[in-house]
């Protein structure tokens, strides 16, 4: 019954026709590219409307905008920022905490695209072989960029971090940044399914710790509709978040995905061709009585 | 991390260790590489200048978070932001003097952008920002050395005759003309580029260089003695005594400039001397002897 991962999708495009079977898709990449081309109006056309990059920005001269992962970097190697970059922060603390920390990853990230796009050829080219590093791994590195600047006495993450890299390369000047990239790319392609992203990407892991409470979750609603054709697993860059909402009914697991590790990208929506997922919030889990939340039952799974 | 499920999947304790240590280490071994690098890719260019205002380096690369709002503030675009692949540290902001200088606004947009304080907030006047300092690194192919009029550093200078003056030297190889010889002021100079950017050489004569790398620094044991002198308002060591030459009366000798001097004697005024101020009187005396 289960469909094979390159052949996912498919039927939901039969069922529901290809926009509908994309819809969060493109949604997602128009946020994705909305963001970049907010940035480069000024360069390109002389029309400001945001300056800066994801680290700090300023939007039409009056709203700050400031990364709290990269800030707070910056504080552990001893800085005073000015109130600017506080209330920057916290504006997308807020937000984050609201929708979801990985919502960045989903929607915000570059980054993003680039290994959405060596999951699609790896699903295509049928690639299987995968290497097993832990998921958690990204919170030991996440650790480790925190750690680093105390002892180093700068922000040693921004050097490397891809994120950054390619949103910088991209509105300001490009120089190397496409080697890390490609490499990202090929390491997610032919050697770790999700590699980046799912197990490795430290500003992922902290935006994954701003959800916890966040009101904008995927519920598995329709769950007795599942067929199991394992589509949303396929394609599903956690999919480990999918299992105690999709299947947890039983063991008396609520059907909405409280994993913090759900980006929330609305993907699993679009390739169920019976329409189990949705959008929802996180109440919607405890309305019916007896079923606990599905928190803390799947981090075991891969 | 990992909460084990008392069922079939559950992990036990000996695979949780083994995998645990398995991560930290490898994340480890990722540390110090990110550490090496850190050191290495941190090393900032000489001819790269940050700009205005900006923290002691060290300082400056924990505070900078790579945004380049500086870079979009700055009405003259001077500021680049370094690529990955550069010998900058990538993301950080550097200008170039030779090929685009810091015109020095009196606003100064970039430290007013700057959401951390890299570049440092309380400072508001241009002309105490100490980007870096010029220095006439060669005297050989600087045409002003030649007894040539140049100047145009001078001249460019937005703190014209502070930070750059013009001494005056004696023109050896012509033996009558002067040399115009542009000093470097560090107590002026804002290292703001504009004359590495105008000197008419093919590569610069004068550069803009890190402070660190400009400015020598004298031993913390070393006094100078007229300075302690000034400061106590009497000689610290031996008391001044005038020095003492075996001259002839009513002559005294000026060490410090005036050379010899006869007292009560303003030459020809004098009734003893037998020439009259006049020289005529001296053509004329035989005719006036008749």
């Amino acid at each position: 019954m289960a469909n094979m991962p390159q052949d996912a999708g498919t039927e939901a495009i039969q069922a529901k026709g290809w926009v509908n079977a994309h819809k969060w898709l493109i949604l997602r990449r128009m946020s994705q590219l909305g963001i970049l081309a907010l940035f480069l109006m000024g360069p390109w056309f002389g029309f400001w409307i945001v300056k800066g990059n994801l680290a700090s920005s300023l939007t039409l001269d009056f709203l700050p905008l400031t990364d709290p992962y990269i800030l707070l970097q910056a504080m552990i190697s001893g800085v005073t920022p000015e109130t600017t970059a506080f209330v920057g922060a916290a504006i997308v603390l807020a937000f984050y905490a609201l929708v979801g920390g990985r919502v960045y990853c989903s929607w915000v990230c570059p980054v993003n695209m680039i290994t959405d796009a060596a999951a699609w050829l790896r699903r295509k080219l049928r690639i299987r072989g995968s290497s097993h590093a832990s998921r958690s791994t990204r919170y030991w590195i996440l650790a480790l960029t925190l750690v680093l600047p105390l002892l180093m006495g700068g922000i040693v993450w921004e050097l490397v971090n891809p994120v950054s890299i390619l949103f910088r390369g991209i509105v300001f000047s490009m120089g190397l940044a496409w080697v890390l990239i490609l490499a990202i790319f090929l390491f997610d392609l032919l050697v770790s399914r999700d590699g980046w992203c799912g197990h490795y990407c430290p500003v992922g892991a902290f935006y994954s710790l701003l959800s916890n409470h966040a009101m904008l979750r995927v519920s598995a609603t329709n769950r007795e509709a599942c067929d199991d054709c394992m589509d949303c697993f396929n394609v599903c860059p956690e999919p480990q978040v999918i299992k105690p909402a999709l299947k947890g009914a039983a063991k008396g697991i609520g059907p909405v995905i409280m994993e913090n590790q759900c980006t929330n990208c609305g993907r699993c929506i679009d390739v169920c061709a019976v329409d189990v997922f949705q959008f929802n919030n996180r109440y919607s889990n405890l309305s019916k009585s007896g079923i606990q939340p599905a928190k803390d039952y799947s981090k075991h799974t891969v | 991390m990992a909460k084990p499920d008392k069922g079939n999947k559950g992990i036990n304790r000996r695979q949780f260790l083994t995998t645990t240590l398995k991560t930290a280490c490898s994340v480890g071994m990722m540390g110090i590489g990110l550490g090496f690098y850190t050191q290495r890719a941190n090393a900032l260019p000489p001819l790269a200048i940050r700009p205005p205002g900006a923290l002691p380096e060290d300082n400056f690369l924990g505070a900078c978070i790579r945004c380049g709002l500086c870079v979009r503030d700055c009405p003259f675009d001077i500021l680049f932001l370094g690529q990955l692949g550069d010998d900058i540290p990538s993301g950080s902001p550097y200008f170039i003097a030779r090929t685009g200088p810091c015109e020095m606004c009196e606003d100064i947009p970039c430290v007013v952008a700057c959401p951390t304080n890299a570049l440092d907030h309380s400072l508001t006047d241009i002309e105490k920002s100490r980007m870096g300092l010029a220095v006439l690194v060669d005297q050989e192919n600087c045409i002003a050395f030649q007894g040539l009029r140049c100047e145009v550093c001078f001249n460019v200078c937005p703190i014209r005759g502070k930070a750059i003056s013009l001494e005056m030297q004696p023109n050896v190889r012509s033996g009558k003309h002067a040399l115009f010889i542009p000093i470097v002021h560090s107590d002026a100079c804002t290292g703001c580029g504009l004359c590495e950017k105008a000197c008419i050489l093919e590569k610069a004569a004068i550069k803009v260089l890190p402070l660190d790398l400009a400015k020598g620094e004298l031993g913390s044991h070393y006094r100078f003695g007229w300075e302690e002198k000034q400061k106590a308002g009497e000689a610290l060591v031996t008391p001044d005594v005038e020095h003492q030459y075996n001259l002839p009366a009513g002559v005294r000798y000026d060490l410090q400039g005036e050379g010899l001097i006869l007292d009560g004697k303003t030459d020809s005024q004098s009734p003893k001397s037998p020439f009259s101020t006049n020289p005529l009187d001296t053509l004329n005396r035989k005719q006036e002897g008749k």
